[in-house]
């Protein structure tokens, strides 16, 4: 076995024990008080789980990426909250990873991320841009010192209140074009949260997302010098997609593990008789294996490609179709899991206190196509697909 | 060639900078060109020049300035057999 195998292994024995241990048992007062998923999260800072992705050199795990996206589905198994704010952290622990290009800041802190087990957030919708990534209003602007500073108006910033530090998209100047952005890493110390709205949402309740208006004031060294549309499309936008997409899967697993449980309850009730509820698990076993099929194969194609040679691939109109598609085909089919397992379940599953309950699967899987709204990706497609080829 | 392809940035480029005045190598998402507005300048150059770019070349950096665009069409050309 290579030594990086015995790492994912490693790994993932630890996220799976965390998700059973620590995910599960208090999933359901995380939904319900709409609390921070603080356990499960202590418990991963504990096996090191936060930096499994930075590079060993730095002092990180150095895992793959394949292991952590079955981090996230594991943990999206037991509580769909804490496989949410572990796969945000990741996705820009990895962001910082790939595109660093040796600069000495985001190198000293990256060694503190996995020394200190340092939890991200990110600040990257914004008031004003009609929910596009790709443009920022709020601009990196020099003091007379030579710091620098921003005020940006945040409609949500997951987990903010509970993060040590915030990845932040800005503008390169004040006088830079909305899409001329770069990324900014501020410490905890250096920032100021003012909530501005509240939180009380449908699902994804742990998330703690409330809209804030975050102030920082920082050195112009933590601006990372790769510019933003290179991050985001080499990495934040893939990466983004595929750990989401695991982490939903990871839900509709156990929405239909739920189901099958149910069946298999009601079956060893009447012996010898097949219970009408298994024709409606057989239906909603394919669903599943769509769903299984998407995300699976999205992985590898990424994989393939991530790093070099072919890492250019990354910045093609195609391979952007091809994760766009990974977002909207998952975030459609998770819910419709979980719903077809309701069906399956009846008033068992539609009650919040039973083993066979999917309430709370169903209402986090709804978030999925707000997250990076499904239309808004559709939109964008529809403009790539009159200049791709090959799709 | 150079002048052939500022003027269809400059139909539509959507700059927020005159085209005219660009220096061929100036980055044309910082002079204010969108993803979407890129789109169109592809389809506006695919015209013109009776060219198609294949998936290898629809990227961020083969659009990002005149210069860029210039050696993209110059490649596509060469590649083309005479017939």
């Amino acid at each position: 076995m290579s030594v990086s195998v015995d790492r994912d292994q490693a790994f993932l024995d630890a996220v799976t024990r965390v998700a059973d241990e620590f995910a599960a048992p208090n999933a359901d007062a995380v939904d319900r008080e709409a609390r921070f998923p603080v356990e499960a999260i202590d418990a991963l800072r504990e096996e090191r789980a936060l930096s499994a992705f930075v590079p060993t050199e730095l002092g990180g795990g150095g895992v793959s990426f394949e292991a952590i996206a079955t981090g996230c589905f594991e943990l999206g198994r037991r509580c769909g909250a804490s496989a949410m704010v572990f796969a945000m952290h990741q996705i820009k622990a990895i962001s910082v990873a790939r595109h660093l290009d040796g600069a000495p800041w985001f190198e000293d802190y990256l060694r503190d991320l996995a020394d200190e087990q340092r939890l991200i957030a990110s600040v990257t919708s914004e008031i004003g841009t009609g929910g596009d990534m790709g443009r920022s209003v709020a601009a990196v602007t020099a003091t007379e010192t030579g710091a620098c500073t921003f005020e940006k108006q945040a409609p949500t910033v997951s987990y903010g209140e509970h993060a040590d530090d915030l990845l932040v998209t800005l503008r390169r100047a004040p006088d830079a074009e909305p899409s001329d952005q770069v990324m900014v890493v501020v410490r905890g110390e250096q920032r100021s949260l003012e909530q501005v709205s509240s939180w009380d949402p449908l699902g994804m309740r742990g998330t703690c997302s409330p809209g804030f208006v975050v102030r920082a004031e920082f050195a112009p060294e933590q601006v990372l010098p790769t510019p933003f549309p290179r991050v985001m499309s080499e990495t934040m936008v893939p990466v983004t997609h595929i750990l989401w997409s695991h982490l939903w899967l990871g839900i509709a697993t156990d929405a239909f593990d739920r189901a099958r449980a149910f069946v298999r309850a009601a079956a060893k009730q009447k012996p010898g008789e097949t219970p009408p509820a298994a024709l409606r698990l057989s239906h909603l076993m394919s669903e599943l294996s769509l769903l299984r099929a998407e995300v699976g194969s999205a992985l590898g194609e990424f994989v393939e490609i991530c790093d070099e040679p072919g890492r250019e691939r990354l910045s093609e109109m195609a391979t952007a179709l091809r994760f766009n598609n990974l977002k909207i085909a998952a975030s459609e089919q998770a819910p419709k899991v979980c719903q077809g397992a309701l069906a399956v379940c009846g008033i068992m599953g539609f009650k919040n206190d039973t083993p066979f309950s999917v309430g709370r699967h169903l209402r986090d899987t709804m978030s999925a196509s707000l997250m990076i709204a499904n239309e808004r990706i559709h939109h964008t497609n529809a403009s790539l697909l009159l200049i791709a080829k090959d799709v | 060639m150079t002048e052939q392809i500022r003027q269809i940035i400059a139909d539509h480029g959507r700059l927020s900078v005159d085209a005219s005045e660009l220096a061929p190598d100036a980055d044309l998402y910082h002079a204010g060109m969108t993803s979407h507005a890129s789109v169109n300048v592809m389809l506006a150059l695919e015209d013109h020049f009776d060219v198609e770019f294949p998936d290898r070349m629809l990227k961020r950096s083969v659009f990002e300035s005149i210069a860029a665009i210039e050696a993209a069409l110059n490649e596509l050309r060469a590649e083309t057999p005479v017939s």
